[in-house]
């Protein structure tokens, strides 16, 4: 009974091949874009991870110099005598590489290359005084350093790893320490860190690496981004499956009729479907693979520029990639076909004799949905106006983005209902009455080109808003013509009284690293002068912002402070444990993940006399003239300074790759929802016939049925993309405003691109053309006979 | 008795209230009997048919079919009596579209595990079906699909053929033809008929008729 069934049930595909491609097509696609995302995602999150495993970073307790970068070695012998369980760590860099000495045997078991976590035995390490590294890190230190290089896939991108005292020799650090490793078991009896060291401060285990809480909100854009083309790739399998089930409704009547219990038949196509997921859903993954791989580099790019994440630009075949992608396919399928099988399931058997309650049960479907639809339209009002926290920032897309979604229909079928009133001939009218006819097949590929195009306008505008806010940001901070980087504090200042007859302005860049309002965060200290007095652009200030803060009266915060930390102009904030000072001015800095304030030069000497300025900005009118100086009468080498315009390149470069990903994204989640059209189109196409067939009768020629299948897939795009618009500029206001602020710490200005939506708007209607041409010439061309079986009642 | 149908009652929900469509309704039917059901549209044959093929529910009575209660199974246990005993010819034919004619033919012996290709082939055959077995439904003329339903009914070999209008879609020439390939099949493999019909001449050719007036027997 079961082979029968099934083959009942499958020779359905066989027959209707269109069909099975098109559910296939719409897995394989959903779960490409969404596989893809994770696969970028996991293979990001899997290069912090191998730095932290690497590092040491966020697993363990650290003891870190409260001044400078450097521990004497003296200092780690005194704390092992006094029962500190520390290991030593040098780390400097080399070329573009972080080399990373350890000590084997004082190191906790797991990190780095050695033990458990690691792929080779500490004897083979202690013994082979190499330099560890993966193939592409290898590379760049070939022919650089002296020491024998050894490949070690499962070293973190761009590190490389040795024995510590390599490493000092290495590195010209010989004698010094960068930081201490603290065992998590430590001795009762230990003499306290104050009383040992007491130039040593402890950081905590953070559970992660710093890395991977950066790049957080960054990740779950991208996943936010795959979430929703998976979604849009769900309306194209829940449309195929729904017309699949919906003409298969005779056919399950028969096979019920026939003897085929009702529960045997719904296990049956649950298999079915769960075979067709499995399928779908590896296709896709494969397909992932390939959008994953297209992506990972601009990303890797991306993450490097942004945040200085480490990501291998390789994509590696992880088993829980490949599961979670069915995974996610077969829970689309699931939630597409819920419905459909619990229909089959209620469906009476002789169901087909009362189509009114057939026509009654959508009526009310209708009530349902537009009951829905208000709902989650309230609930993304509510959300907006008093949630908190990213998850409710996501919360408020989903109501949004779904509830719209979910209104389509209904608004298309208003308009459309009052276009059929203003007809006059009888042509139009046939023609809008048709059209509304043909929503309810029609709805779901449209709500899916809603989606994706609502989603390209959001997130175009939200990052060429970012980009355009970023360009003038980058004008207004990188004010300096020349950036300068010194050895030592004594070659600073030589430097200083330098180029004090050569340049209008001297500022130097000081900063720490501390806790502000119980934040990591950075304090720095600014000679305040003209640079800052006209080219800042403050978020919020008060009139005398500048005089306060050169008098050392008031300090500046980062906006990502200020709303983190819930404090605004006037409200004090505590520097140093003796010292709080009001807030005279708020500035934008965006692309920073923490907390930063700014006093005044002699202000932060005061609180930090140890911290020395190394770097400069240099104003000056001649910067070549300068450059030339400092090289051949200073003596600066080449590498030690760097133009604005240098850094400016590279931070808009950043920028474009960021664009690059968002821009393939934004192209893919639209082919889909075409596809989703065309799709719709095509199978709708085969079952219009009926509908037609009078029309045709009463004297329209099949060309111009065609013709009019154009027009009606033309009009519902344009309708679809005046609603994705304001839609899309809803969204990006979420992104901007409340996914941004929670995320990052800052707010955006939204700005608007006509001509970008005009455009976005024009391809939308290409995909709608392109994507009903092929139906509607099979419309055009459907042979007179078949047209004819529909009076024949034969069909 | 192969059938017997005691004080069967019927009704559907109306605008206002429940509407009787079936009132009392007795009947026996014993092996090999061919049996008309005749009445006006609207007079509960079809209902009747369907509760006896336990493809809807009755309100009040007893069908007993080959020793089973049909009231008192449950959707499995019905369905099972169904694909065992029961050939169902439909007025609309029903064959699955996306199956082949032999596939379609097949279909319901192969639910009940009861398929012999060399029965299904002699009923194509004796139905003038044998050229079209790898046809699709949609390739063949009204006739045609109705003898194909007919095949599918006996192929499984049922005790019961219950035909609801099996020629109401075909021409009189075409009915009468397909009404005496069945009767002759049905004949042969002894199982008893209930047909409901419109057409008097076709009811003629019934052992027994029954009329419907208001959900009873005339």
């Amino acid at each position: 009974m079961t082979a029968a069934g099934l083959s009942a049930l499958w020779s359905h595909w066989r027959r209707n091949p269109l069909q099975l491609f098109t559910l296939i097509a719409g897995l394989a696609l959903a779960t490409a874009l969404w596989s893809g995302v994770q696969a970028v995602n996991a293979e990001a999150r899997a290069s912090y991870d191998a730095a932290a495993a690497t590092l040491g970073e966020g697993q363990y307790d650290q003891l870190l110099p409260e001044t400078g970068n450097q521990i004497p070695q003296e200092t780690f012998i005194a704390l092992r005598r006094a029962g500190w369980l520390v290991s030593p760590v040098v780390e400097g860099k080399l070329v573009s590489v972080q080399l990373l000495g350890i000590d084997p045997l004082t190191a906790p078991n797991g990190l780095g290359p050695v033990g458990d976590g690691g792929g080779m035995s500490l004897p083979d390490f202690l013994e082979n005084p190499a330099v560890f590294a993966n193939e592409d890190t290898a590379a760049k230190l070939r022919g650089i350093i002296d020491a024998p290089l050894v490949i070690e896939p499962a070293i973190a991108p761009n590190t490389a790893i040795t024995d510590i005292y390599q490493a000092q020799r290495l590195l010209n650090a010989t004698g010094t320490l960068s930081r201490l490793i603290v065992a998590r078991n430590q001795p009762v009896a230990q003499k306290p860190l104050g009383v040992v060291a007491p130039d040593l401060v402890r950081r905590a285990a953070q559970g992660g690496s710093d890395v991977a809480r950066l790049t957080d909100s960054f990740h779950l854009n991208l996943t936010a981004f795959g979430l929703l083309s998976f979604a849009v790739g769900v309306f194209i399998v829940h449309g195929a499956i729904g017309l699949a089930f919906e003409q298969r409704r005779a056919m399950v009547r028969t096979l019920r009729a026939l003897g085929m219990p009702l529960r045997r038949l719904v296990v049956l196509m649950a298999a079915e479907l769960l075979l067709l997921a499995l399928a779908g859903g590896g296709i896709g993954v494969c397909l992932g693979y390939i959008v994953a791989a297209s992506l990972l580099p601009d990303v890797a790019a991306t993450l490097k520029g942004l945040y200085g994440a480490q990501v291998s630009g390789t994509l590696q075949l992880r088993p829980s990639w490949w599961l979670s992608g069915l995974a996610i396919s077969v829970l689309g399928t699931a939630i597409a076909a819920t419905g459909a099988l619990v229909s089959v399931a209620r469906m009476p058997l002789l169901a087909s004799a009362q189509p009114r309650a057939w026509a009654n049960a959508r009526g009310a479907m209708r009530r349902i949905q537009m009951l829905a639809s208000l709902l989650l339209l309230v609930l993304a009002g509510v959300l907006a106006l008093f949630g908190d926290g990213l998850i409710m920032g996501f919360g408020l897309l989903a109501c949004l983005l779904i509830g719209a979604a979910l209104a389509l229909p209904l608004f298309l079928d208003a308009v459309l209902s009052v276009a059929q009133s203003w007809a006059k001939g009888v042509t139009a009218q046939w023609f809008w009455a048709d059209t509304r006819q043909q929503l309810s097949g029609l709805s779901l590929a449209l709500m899916a080109l809603l989606l994706a195009m609502a989603a390209n306008v959001g997130v175009s505008t939200m990052v060429s808003s970012f980009r355009l806010t970023f360009t003038g940001f980058l004008d207004q901070r990188l004010a300096s013509e020349l950036y300068i980087e010194t050895d030592s504090p004594r070659q600073a200042a030589a430097l200083e009284r330098f180029v004090e007859p050569l340049t209008s302005e001297i500022l130097p860049l000081l900063s720490i690293d501390t806790k502000l309002a119980d934040m990591p965060a950075e304090l720095y200290g600014a000679r305040i002068g003209a640079t800052y007095r006209d080219n800042w652009d403050l978020l919020a200030a008060t009139p005398d912002v500048w005089d306060r803060i050169a008098a050392g009266e008031a300090v500046l915060a980062n906006e990502q402070l200020a709303r983190r930390a819930d404090l605004w102009i006037g409200d004090t904030l505590q520097i140093a444990p003796d010292v709080a000072l009001p807030i005279a001015g708020v500035f934008g800095d965006y692309g920073n993940p923490i907390g930063q304030a700014i006093v005044a030069e002699p202000l932060f000497t005061a609180l930090h006399p140890q911290v020395r300025a190394t770097r400069f900005g240099l104003r000056t009118d001649d910067p070549a003239a300068l450059r030339t100086a400092l090289m051949d009468d200073f003596g600066l080498s080449a590498q030690s300074i760097t133009d604005q315009a240098q850094i400016k390149a590279f931070s808009l470069g950043v920028f474009e790759r960021t664009f690059t990903v968002t821009a393939a994204l934004n192209v893919l989640t639209l082919s889909v929802a075409g596809f989703a059209i065309f799709m719709s189109l095509l199978t709708l196409a085969g079952m219009r016939v009926p509908q037609l067939a009078p029309a045709w009768a009463l004297g329209l020629t099949r060309r111009r049925l065609g013709q009019l299948e154009l027009i009606r897939a033309v009009i519902l795009a344009i309708l679809t993309a005046t609603l994705a618009l304001p839609l899309g500029l809803a969204l990006a206001w979420v992104l901007l405003a409340v996914v941004n602020v929670e995320a990052f710490g800052w707010r955006l200005p939204m700005y608007v691109f006509p001509r970008d939506y005009a455009v976005l708007g024009l391809f939308a209607l290409v995909a709608a053309v392109l994507a009903a041409a092929w139906p509607a010439r099979r419309l055009a061309r459907v042979p007179p006979a078949e047209l004819l079986k529909v009076f024949a009642n034969e069909r | 008795m192969l059938l017997t149908v005691k004080a069967l009652t019927k009704s559907y929900s109306g605008a206002e209230g429940p509407v009787p469509v079936l009132r009392g309704i007795d009947l026996t039917v014993a092996a090999g009997d061919t049996l008309a059901l005749t009445g006006e549209s609207g007079s509960g044959k079809s209902t009747l048919l369907h509760l006896i093929a336990g493809l809807d529910a009755a309100d009040g009575g007893s069908i007993t079919l080959a020793g089973q209660d049909v009231t008192q199974l449950d959707d499995g246990g019905r369905a099972a009596l169904r694909r065992e005993s029961v050939g169902i010819i439909f007025q609309q034919f029903n064959l699955i579209p996306s199956l082949d004619i032999a596939a379609n033919i097949a279909f319901q012996a192969r639910l009940a595990d009861s398929y012999s290709p060399t029965s299904a082939r002699e009923l194509a055959d004796a139905l003038g079906l044998g050229d079209h077995l790898q046809k699709y439904p949609d390739q063949l003329s009204g006739g045609q699909q109705q003898r194909v339903a007919i095949a599918r009914a006996l192929a499984a070999r049922p005790k019961l053929i219950l035909a609801d209008e099996p020629t109401g879609n075909l021409d009189e020439e075409t009915a009468g033809e397909v009404m005496t390939q069945m009767l002759a099949l049905v004949a042969q493999t002894g199982a008893a008929l209930v047909m409901v019909t419109h057409s008097p001449r076709l009811a003629n050719q019934m052992s027994r008729q029954l009329h419907l007036r208001q959900g009873l027997l005339a």
